[in-house]
């Protein structure tokens, strides 16, 4: 035993930087956890095999780490080479030992008094290329730190805070660039995705994700209503090197619960998106709820897959949607493939052979307020699914959670609060929520496993057959990949509001997940 | 005392900042709790200068500062009342007198000196440069000449430990201290120590790689207190070279 710990202490020092090359193939190297889902292809899946259904009852704390700020801990942490690498609330990071937790460095914001975050003073996750890592502020910059020592190598304006910017989501890093959405949604900013030269800081390209005047797409805006149309880009897209292209989902229309004020589909909100990973140019978009008004935003990690479907073989780009359907599309062209309902929902009659909502009438909100589900926070929201290459399922923590609406008019006013209307919970009926295991080509349900309240954990599935996922309550547990049978479970005594990754640390398999305001690390 | 004090806070807290914010109540304070690191006019010693105010652009930042220290630095929170340290805060803005670099004329010179003298295999200037020693791209703001003509003479005079007052958060060293040690398995390391508690530490060698041992691996450990692997320049440059190359890291003054 203690020479295996030598031997990991040696490993340690084997660090190298992390160039492209390194994390195109992240994959081949389940040691380490290297993009916010593990890989490009947004799977959240561990390869690593030493905690298995038969094993993982033995599974204890090794060490905790406690954030230095109270706001919602949502990291996902970077591991590489023997350290962890995270964000904090606030806009601060920390490189952690990965053999006992204890700190390298510390960075720490001093951000202005008037940052206008919409929904918590939070941070998902960095990203690493080079001998650098990336941060998003919620003063709306990024910022590049050296690895080794925290230290601010450059820190640029992505958008301007005081018009209702700001930035929690974790950037990816695409070639010798970093990308980067924005939030804002209820702000009524104008979306954007922003990618920058790794090495400089300076931007590259950006895509509108509101068309303006002469752009493809404007004309689904009445009047100037694009202009504050929000579709704000705050979860982590996923890249396919081959084709080239990013893809990214886009926010609620604003103002969220108005939609008389801005008449038409409102391109691109609540869609998915795939750019030209060196130009930012749009390849192509499929919108999963035209003219939404419940805030149902598409900002979910896609998860690219190649599997047959209906006997062919095909590239796919796989999203169980905030509006409670799942999604089968095409990557390459963005073609719909195949939609099942997956999540308690009351607006639609279901999919045309387009993808497109077939809409029940009287959904819209009211001034009275309108009972529909999924509520505000949507079938599932921004935390990850998972897919299983082993199982061929799509793991996604499902929240069921009626939301009454209310429409109101709203004034814009820059960097104030602009939803046009408000939201109340349905009287007599407690939510609640599931973890549910979809076939990837389906849709249809294999297996669920119910949770007491609606999650906002997100879920890691592993290459040992399990299931890693968190509820309201500050439990992390494990279920069978197989079966959703519960095998395991440790109270944290904090709510769960992150996504579990793994990696290996003197050669052993260890699970990590944020919760409470503590990132909480196990093994066997 | 530590629940006299946050008692105090407690209380404080709860009253509106006095409008009438005294530079001489701040004066008192800061020579009582600040002087003797950052010198009487705020000149810099031990701590950093204050005649310009690198991290704390606005007065909420600087406020925040004093209440807080600077983590993984010597820069204790300092155990004051919130209105005590928005008086030490008027007082230390009051301090500011440092406006643009001055142009020395020996600090072009002295870049080649730093060069050619390998001062950049133990520190770095932005990204490039070794992570041994202390980072080198603000140290124009944060000290005076004196102390760095100090430095290169007599690189031990002045090593930081980490033993300022009221420091109750523990969380990085950073004092550069120099550790050697044997593992059990015999292999042996040098380095600078990151970060250490009663069961682990954490370090860094010349190259830059980071270790990590518990110390149940370890035969030994050494920590070499009061001791500086960096070389007295005292006989490897003329005095001239040795003024030349304070000039240039004077003129090192990033605002990061």
């Amino acid at each position: 035993m203690r020479a295996v710990a030598l031997l990991a202490a040696a490993a340690i020092a084997a660090q190298a930087q992390a160039p492209y090359e390194r994390i195109r193939n992240a994959g081949s190297e389940p040691g380490n956890w290297l993009t916010y889902s593990g890989t490009y292809a947004g799977h959240r899946f561990s390869a690593l095999n030493q905690i298995t259904p038969v094993n993982v009852a033995a599974l204890k704390p090794v060490w905790v780490y406690q954030a230095s700020d109270l706001n919602k801990f949502e990291t996902s942490p970077i591991v590489m080479d023997g350290i962890v690498y995270i964000s904090e609330p606030r806009s601060g990071a920390a490189a952690l030992d990965a053999r006992t937790g204890r700190p390298l460095w510390f960075y720490r914001r001093n951000l202005p008094k008037d940052i206008r975050p919409c929904c918590g003073e939070v941070n998902r996750g960095l990203a690493v290329l080079g001998d650098s890592l990336f941060l998003g502020t919620l003063d709306g910059r990024l910022i590049a730190l050296d690895r080794r020592t925290g230290r601010m190598l450059w820190d640029v304006e992505v958008a301007n805070y005081k018009s209702g910017y700001s930035i929690t989501v974790a950037p990816l890093a695409v070639k010798d660039k970093i990308v980067t959405g924005v939030s804002g949604g209820e702000l009524g900013v104008r979306g954007l995705i922003d990618a920058y030269d790794a090495k400089s800081g300076k931007r590259v390209w950006r895509f509108w994700t509101v068309p303006g005047p002469g752009e493809a797409g404007h004309d689904t805006w009445s009047g100037d209503s694009w202009k504050t149309g929000s579709a704000a880009t705050w979860v982590t897209g996923a890249f396919d090197p081959d084709a080239n292209l990013i893809y990214w989902g886009t926010g609620n229309p604003g103002p969220d619960y108005n939609g008389v004020v801005r008449g038409g589909d409102n391109l691109y909100a609540s869609s998915l998106v795939a750019l030209d990973a060196d130009t930012g140019k749009l390849k192509w978009h499929f919108q999963f709820t035209p003219h939404d008004v419940h805030d149902w935003d598409a900002t979910h990690v896609p998860i690219l897959v190649d599997a047959p479907v209906r006997g062919a073989q095909r590239k796919l780009a796989l999203v169980a949607n905030r509006n409670g359907f799942y999604y089968v599309l095409d990557r390459l062209s963005g073609q719909f493939l195949a939609g099942a309902q997956f999540a308690k929902q009351t607006w639609a009659q279901g999919l045309d052979d387009r993808g497109k909502p077939v809409l029940l009438p009287g959904k819209d909100p009211t001034a009275e307020g309108n009972p529909v589900y999924p509520g505000m926070h949507g079938g599932t929201n921004w935390f990850s699914p998972s897919y299983s290459p082993k199982t061929g399922l799509l793991y996604v923590a499902t929240r069921e959670e009626g939301t009454r609406f209310y429409m109101e008019k709203d004034e814009y006013s820059p960097g104030n609060w602009y939803a046009g209307g408000g939201i109340a919970g349905i009287p007599g009926i407690e939510p609640t929520g599931s973890i549910k295991a979809l076939r990837a080509d389906t849709g249809a349900i294999a297996w669920e496993f119910k949770l007491k309240s609606p999650p906002w954990a997100g879920l890691l599935s592993t290459g040992g057959g399990l299931v890693f996922g968190g509820s309201s309550e500050g439990f992390f547990f494990a279920l069978d990949a197989a079966s959703g049978k519960p095998l395991w479970k440790f109270p944290t005594g904090g709510p769960i509001f992150a996504n579990p990754i793994s990696f290996l640390s003197d050669g052993k398999q260890h699970i990590a997940i944020a919760a409470g305001h503590s990132l909480f690390v196990f093994a066997l | 005392m530590r629940g006299l004090v946050l008692l105090a806070m407690l209380v404080l807290a709860v009253q509106p900042a006095s409008p009438m914010q005294d530079s001489d109540a701040g004066k008192k304070l800061y020579v009582a709790h600040c002087a003797a690191c950052h010198g009487q006019k705020g000149e810099g010693g031990r701590g950093a200068r204050l005649t310009a105010l690198t991290r704390a652009p606005d007065n909420g930042s600087l406020v925040g500062i004093i209440q807080k220290g600077i983590p993984g630095t010597e820069m204790p929170p300092a155990p004051l009342s919130e209105s005590e340290v928005r008086d030490v805060a008027v007082f230390v803005r009051r301090l500011q007198t440092d406006s643009a670099p001055q142009a020395a004329a020996g600090s072009a010179r002295g870049e080649q000196i730093y060069r050619k003298s390998g001062c950049a295999q133990c520190h770095a200037i932005g990204p490039e440069g070794g992570l041994l020693g202390p980072y080198l791209s603000s140290i124009g703001r944060r000290h005076v000449p004196d102390y760095l003509r100090r430095a290169l003479l007599d690189p031990e005079a002045d090593i930081p430990d980490s033993f300022g007052q009221y420091r109750w958060y523990i969380e990085i060293p950073d004092n550069f201290l120099q550790v050697r040690l044997t593992a059990q398995d015999g292999r042996q390391v040098t380095g600078a120590r990151i970060n250490e508690d009663p069961f682990s530490i954490q370090m860094r060698d010349a190259n830059g790689r980071v270790y990590s041992f518990w110390k149940e691996e370890l035969k030994e450990l050494h920590r070499d207190w009061g001791k500086s692997p960096m070389p007295s320049y005292k006989d490897k440059l003329t005095a001239a070279e040795i003024e030349d190359l304070v000039s240039y890291l004077c003129s090192l003054r990033d605002a990061r």
